[in-house]
């Protein structure tokens, strides 16, 4: 596993491909219990990771379009089923596109959110274009300054275990952002039938909280 | 207002609650205004502020994933803002409840909401979003209780067009 470099800041993120951990090396101490989740993942790569870390498992929620729409996703499932955590896996493109979802999980703030950033620096799927953390935007900062209690950016691996921790069990909504290398996620199957997700997403959910 | 609120936002209200939608989801208008305060004030209701419209199209895809029901309560502007987000709702068939208080119709003053009302029931329609309209107050309730069974058992998404001849039209 490589590890970001600490005081990297926009100068540097901005050429350096190579910076952050390796996202599937990082997912797995991040989500060692995938099934212990109720998951929404975000559109693109992360979509990729999750539907490869879950089999394409009924937990999971394969976001694959409406960009930006991942984290509202995850909070009306959070505030629909309050004895079970709920974790939206998305990138740093996907959270940009609606930051103001942010402030919303921040005022309503439900105990059982957790939201993992993969912060590429970078919109993967269409050819590497710069987003707007590669020019610094600092999506913990954000998310903190909208008024998240529980706010994190793991810099190595036992930073990364305690994130594993925070996802898990933080006592109110929680925003982990983790710098990941330019490295796409390798393309696996995705069940891109949103009708047929929903309903067995559902029927898990509900079978769950029984 | 309470849950004993007379007039047809009370109605409205009680015809939602009965249904057991519990989150009311929403960017302000003043025609919610009655329905934002009912929930607030109720405490099996949930009244959830939005930053933006569209987030309210996730979040109620999102409560019923979990089992819940939900409504998005927004203003005709607001609808614009909804649009690549109803992508969630018409490919993956979720339910799908609005009510939204019309701007730009009916003796509308300000020049800067006719684009939007009056596109508003063209989009929602292009988007797979059923539109039934309420113009007086006497076919608010039974409107929005019908919208919601047609959300909540015939698995449609609905939106209702409470218009300004029943709300008033506004001079700002």
């Amino acid at each position: 596993m490589t590890t970001q470099d600490a005081t990297g800041e926009a100068g540097t993120a901005t050429r350096d491909t190579r910076r952050g951990f390796d996202r599937q090396a990082a997912l797995a101490l991040l989500i060692p219990e995938p099934d212990s989740y109720l998951i929404v993942a975000g559109l693109g790569n992360a979509v990729f990771d999750m539907s490869r870390l879950t089999g394409g498992a009924p937990f999971c929620y394969p976001l694959d379009g409406a960009m930006g729409a991942a984290v509202s996703l995850g909070l009306g499932i959070a505030l629909a089923q309050p004895d079970q955590r709920v974790l939206v896996v998305t990138g740093d493109g996907e959270l940009l596109m609606n930051l103001g979802a942010l402030a919303t999980v921040a005022a309503a703030d439900p105990p059982n959110l957790s939201i993992l950033c993969l912060d590429n620096r970078r919109y993967g799927l269409t050819g590497g274009q710069p987003t707007h953390t590669a020019a610094g935007a600092d999506i913990r900062k954000a998310g903190a300054a909208l008024g998240l209690r529980h706010t994190s950016r793991p810099q190595d691996e036992a930073q990364l275990r305690a994130a594993a921790a925070v996802l898990r069990a933080a006592p109110s909504a929680a925003l982990v952002v983790v710098d990941v290398t330019a490295v796409n996620s390798a393309p696996c199957a995705v069940d891109r039938d949103g009708d047929a997700c929903r309903v067995r997403f559902l029927a898990h959910a509900v079978r769950a909280a029984t | 207002m309470t849950m004993a609120e007379t007039g047809w936002q009370g109605d409205c209200y009680r015809e939602l609650r009965a249904r057991g939608v519990r989150h009311f989801c929403y960017v302000p208008d003043s025609g919610h205004a009655a329905l934002i305060t009912a929930a607030r004030l109720d405490p099996d209701a949930v009244a959830l502020g939005l930053a933006a419209e569209q987030e309210g199209v996730a979040v109620i895809a999102g409560l019923h994933l979990g089992g819940g029901k939900g409504v998005l309560l927004m203003q005709s502007s607001g609808v614009g803002n909804c649009v690549n987000y109803l992508s969630l709702i018409k490919h993956g068939r979720f339910p799908f409840l609005a009510l939204v208080t019309m701007r730009g119709e009916f003796g509308e003053q300000n020049p800067w909401q006719y684009p939007m009302g009056q596109a508003t029931e063209a989009v929602l329609r292009a988007m797979g979003v059923i539109t039934l309209r309420a113009d007086a107050a006497a076919d608010a309730a039974v409107t929005v209780a019908a919208a919601c069974d047609m959300a909540d058992r015939g698995g449609q998404a609905v939106a209702v067009l409470l218009g300004q001849r029943l709300l008033g039209a506004k001079a700002f």
